[in-house]
């Protein structure tokens, strides 16, 4: 341990009230921790620099996955296991589900938190991009009130967010648009990391497509930017000129144009921008057989 | 008897239930921590030493070379490793001082507060550069060892040949990720030095602390605590440690605990060496190797070390399970300004072997054969003489673990399919198999068990219990249950009736280092003369009489014990190594029979590659090897299962990533091993032919099955892709730039 661990403070709060007053009362002082799947690994290496924490383990406003017929909220402290065990997510949402069952391994999953993820704001997180495909709302809370905003504009740079000082993640929220689309909504979640498992994304994608609803494509990419990334352009591209190969082609140019991958430890730019490609061409291939397939069968 | 049974393990239970005492589960009454303050820079001049921040001082120990009583030297082979650095760094993280506070926290905390002003100096961080002297860091010209090993006239071949092929192969460093890290207690008082720790080698840490502290051997006292794995990595990095650790006791005057944290472990500790080999090849006509011209470098980092002894391993494992007539292999190893590489498993062999296997399958395929037949028309057999000149006594039935290894993996279908699959351009997994052949040299090179001379001792209680003392360790491979068995079977007892006792200097002989593959074969040989010893004593003091009934054995043996003790005093017997009469090696010339014995090893892997992300996963592999004979058939089969994934680490995800010298993913969440979900089924098949020099036939295997993975993965990918490799590890990111050049 390299942390020197008398030189933090922790402090608990009971209610989400309670905890909302410590971030108002003391703006930038207090570091929210969830799960500390993040955090402790920063502490254990003596680089955790905010030495005040505010623990959210004991709010049970953030916590639960609630149901309704338009929406399913995710509580910000929900971990990963209950969002990858909960049925509904797991054949509505299966991106996201697919994503959590990408994170680290079972004792990560367990402990770790959507909210954190979230807010730990690494351009290389797993649950960003199959949540901006979802079109996820993230709601926000602080002592004066809640606002609800579109998650795919919450991340505004390299570990910027729309997060003000006196606030918290209080939840997910997801549109069931489902019920509109039918069961035709084609999902396409690759996460490429280090390793099988126990690993840190090098790429990370998430696709959604739609037959008959082009307005519905998503493409989101995680770890070839500063920030995770819809990249708009390019989906443009797709729902202009369709599948065949030589709009994949310019597709292909778009999405060169919209990443911005860097070299690092995990791996190099070169690399993501290859593989990205890949990526976006298999996706758009079973696409394009996905859509034959409909054509044929209507 | 036990030999060939599944016995628990003797360390099993205390393990299992949490019991097993580490280093770092030891405290002792007024102990404290201590830690080191490690250089910034690869190469410098040390100026300034200040101690900052609002920290109380005064309480804290601070030693540095000049508190040592002897050289400052970690004794090795060359006495050129600094202690502490004094005046010059050699490396990023090399030790400068050391400090000792009660407070775990607090030290971490003083840790960051003293300034080292270091004047940086050129360095050097490539094989290349060392080796153009672009600036000279050790010594006149950067070479830490170097020598050539010949058999025959290489020089009128090429011409002749009908084909020459050339290659170069570069393999990288890798970190052993042993469990527990490194950690040591010292207690030093006016009676000597004790230490406590992690280690593979007692007597190395003993010889250390004698030289640094100017003592007496019988003023240093060496204690193994509960190893959590090795692997090499705790051959001589813990001499390092200990006397650390010792110069703080003997500073502060109280005991003092070193742990390392991973991130400390990994930077600052041995790895393997990274490697270049070149090789120049000539053949027949029909398809025969005549004339090998090997050239083997392997970066040594900032000081001698290992080095000397992992060059001279690889190098005589260059030429492979392969007979060539006319042979030579130039060896290297060259300083760089990185922290000193050292032992791994393998040893220097897992480099030379893996261009070896890459280059054959590239020389089959330019002379239009399969590698498989290529390979069958070389093999070497009783009779043939290696590149040291070393005639074989022993008939390595390579062809028979060939059609083993092969047909257990369903290769040559698998070949045929997979070619035909290859070829469709809209499959983006691509498949393919490949193997490779190789040879280990079990236990020390040349005259190296000569000069151990290595002593077990087996004693008995009056109650009959018996206890073997030896120094090699129990680091999780199984030493402790092998010598159980093999005293037990030796004696005629209960396993159950025999300990073995935890390596202290004061207490157990000097059976050598547990290192290079030798703990089973010679000291478990040596175990099982002790133990013969000991039944003839008893039989031939009147005590047991030579026929005894098996049935009641443990009663007669127990009551000899018991009436030989009341009448003669303790019951002791001693083996010392003899080196059998066939062994010949001339040390200057690297000449004569390297290796008592071979073990033989054919291992083929079956590997998908992903076109889209260029990741090349094994999904299937088997490991056929001729070892003797299995003592142990679970431990036997889980040291292969273990070299086995270490080898897909090492092909595949482990890349050790240096700027300026310094280790910069020393985690382990950026340096990638493979977890379960990335290593295949792995089967093991096991052949014997029993060695007349092991106990019960047995050869040594810990080492072997490091040697030959990467190539039997990278020769499947080759085949998978079309492409030619020629280094590892063959990360998704290498695999793709090699394969948009071809």
């Amino acid at each position: 341990m390299r942390g020197y661990v008398p030189a933090y403070e922790v402090k608990s709060p009971e209610t989400l009230t309670e905890a909302l007053s410590i971030l108002q009362a003391q703006p930038g002082k207090w570091k929210p921790l969830a799960g500390g799947t993040d955090l402790m690994v920063l502490l254990e290496s003596g680089v955790l620099e905010n030495r005040n924490l505010l623990n959210l383990q004991g709010l049970k406003e953030l916590t639960g996955i609630s149901v309704s017929p338009a929406e399913i909220t995710i509580g910000a402290l929900s971990t990963f296991r209950q969002i990858l065990e909960h049925d509904l997510l797991k054949t509505e949402f299966p991106l996201l589900a697919a994503a959590a069952r990408s994170i680290g391994a079972i004792a990560i999953q367990n402990r770790a938190t959507i909210g954190g993820n979230i807010a730990n704001a690494s351009p290389a997180a797993d649950s960003p991009p199959a949540l901006i495909a979802h079109d996820a709302v993230i709601e926000l809370v602080s002592s004066t009130g809640s606002r609800r905003l579109s998650y795919a504009e919450f991340h505004q740079g390299y570990k910027k967010t729309q997060l003000a000082t006196d606030e918290l993640i209080r939840a997910i929220i997801l549109p069931r648009t489902q019920a509109d689309t039918g069961s035709n909504d084609f999902f396409f979640y690759r996460k490429v990391g280090t390793r099988k498992a126990q690993a840190i994304s090098k790429i990370c994608f998430a696709g959604r497509f739609h037959p008959c609803s082009p307005g519905n494509l998503r493409l989101v990419f995680g770890s070839v930017a500063p920030t995770v990334l819809r990249c708009i352009q390019t989906e443009a591209i797709i729902q202009g000129g369709g599948l065949d190969l030589k709009t994949i082609q310019k597709a292909k140019d778009s999405l060169t144009r919209e990443l911005s991958p860097i070299d690092d430890i995990r791996s190099t730019a070169e690399y993501r921008l290859r593989v990205s490609l890949n990526l976006l061409e298999d996706f758009l291939i079973l696409a394009r057989q996905k859509q034959s397939h409909v054509e044929l069968g209507s | 008897m036990t030999v060939k049974r599944p016995v628990i393990r003797k360390d099993g239970k205390d393990k299992v239930t949490g019991r097993a005492q580490y280093v770092d589960d030891l405290c002792f009454p007024n102990m404290i921590y201590g830690v080191s303050v490690r250089s910034s820079v690869a190469r410098g001049k040390i100026q300034k030493i200040t101690y900052e921040g609002d920290l109380p001082w005064k309480d804290i120990t601070v030693a540095t070379s000049h508190d040592l009583p002897g050289p400052n030297v970690v004794a090795h082979i060359l006495q050129d490793q600094q202690c502490l650095a004094t005046e010059n760094v050699q490396h990023p993280d090399e030790a400068i001082l050391l400090l000792a506070h009660p407070d775990r926290q607090l030290l971490e905390e003083a840790r960051r507060k003293v300034r080292v002003e270091i004047d940086p100096l050129p360095s050097i961080h490539s094989i290349e550069d060392s080796l153009n002297q672009k600036t000279v860091i050790w010594g006149k010209d950067n070479i830490l060892k170097s020598f050539v090993i010949e058999k025959g006239n290489i020089a009128p071949l090429w011409n002749e040949a009908a084909l020459v092929v050339q290659g170069e192969y570069r393999t990288g460093a890798q970190e052993q990720l042993y469990i527990e890290p490194n950690g040591m207690i010292a207690s030093v008082s006016p009676a000597g030095i004790t230490v406590w720790g992690s280690m593979q080698c007692p007597y190395y840490v003993h010889h250390a602390l004698m030289v640094a502290f100017n003592l007496p051997k019988e003023k240093v006292r060496v204690i193994q605590t509960e190893t959590g794995g090795g692997f090499g990595g705790k051959e001589d990095y813990p001499s390092m440690i200990a006397c650390h650790a010792a110069l703080l006791s003997l500073k502060s005057g109280k005991p003092v605990k070193i742990i390392y944290d991973r991130a400390e472990d990994m930077a600052c500790t041995t790895k393997r060496h990274p490697s270049i080999t070149r090789h120049k090849t000539a053949l027949s006509k029909d398809g025969k190797l005549l004339a090998m011209d090997i050239e083997f470098l392997l970066d040594g980092g900032a000081y001698a070390t290992m080095s000397p002894v992992v060059l001279s391993r690889g190098a005589i494992h260059a030429a492979g399970a392969y007979n060539c007539p006319n042979i030579r292999i130039t060896a290297k190893a060259l300083a760089t300004n990185t922290a000193p590489y050292g032992a791994f498993r393998g040893f220097g062999a897992p480099q030379s072997l893996f261009a070896l296997e890459m280059h054959m399958d590239r020389i089959a395929l330019q002379a239009g054969l399969t590698p498989e037949e290529f390979r069958a028309r070389n093999f070497l057999q009783e009779g043939h003489v290696t590149a040291t000149g070393q005639t074989l006594r022993e008939n390595p039935d390579l062809p028979g673990l060939m059609g083993t290894a092969l047909n257990a993996l369903g290769y040559h279908a698998k070949r045929a399919n997979y070619a035909d699959h290859n070829r469709n351009p809209n499959s983006r997994i691509k498949k393919g198999v490949g193997f490779s052949v190789f040879l280990h040299g079990a236990g020390f090179t040349g005259s190296g068990e000569k000069n151990l001379a290595s002593v077990v001792a087996v004693e008995a209680t009056p109650f009959g219990r018996v206890r073997v003392l030896a120094s090699s360790t129990e680091i999780g491979q199984g030493a402790r249950t092998v010598f159980a068995q093999l005293a037990a079977d030796a004696l005629g007892i209960d396993y159950d009736q025999v300990d073995v006792a935890q390596p202290d200097t004061h207490i157990v002989p000097n059976s050598g280092p547990t290192v290079a593959s030798r703990t089973t074969m010679i000291v478990g040989k040596l175990v099982e003369t002790a133990a013969i010893g000991l039944k003839e004593i008893l039989i031939q003091s009147g005590h047991l009489k030579s026929e005894c009934s098996t049935e009641d054995f443990s009663d007669q043996f127990r009551n000899a014990c018991a009436s030989y003790i009341k009448a003669a005093g303790p019951l002791k017997s001693f083996a010392q190594y003899q080196q059998p009469g066939h062994i010949q090696w001339d040390d200057t010339k690297y000449q004569g029979d390297a290796y008592g014995t071979f073990t033989w090893a054919v291992y083929a892997a079956e590997v998908s590659v992903d076109l889209t992300t260029y990741e090349a996963r094994v999904d299937n592999f088997v490991a056929a090897q001729e070892v003797g004979k299995v003592i142990h058939p679970v431990l036997a089969a889980g040291q292969i299962e273990g070299g086995v994934t270490q080898g897909i680490g090492y092909a595949l995800y482990e890349e050790v990533r240096l700027e300026n010298g310094r280790m910069i993913n020393n985690r382990m969440t950026n340096y990638i091993v493979p977890t379960a979900q990335d290593v295949p089924p792995i089967q093991v098949i096991f052949a014997e032919n029993p060695y007349a020099h092991g106990p019960h036939g047995a050869k040594g295997i810990g080492e072997l099955p490091l040697d030959g993975v990467a190539p039997a993965i990278l020769n499947a990918v080759a085949f998978a892709t079309g492409t030619t490799l020629t280094e590892i590890p063959l990360l998704p990111e290498t695999l793709m730039r090699a394969m948009s050049n071809e």
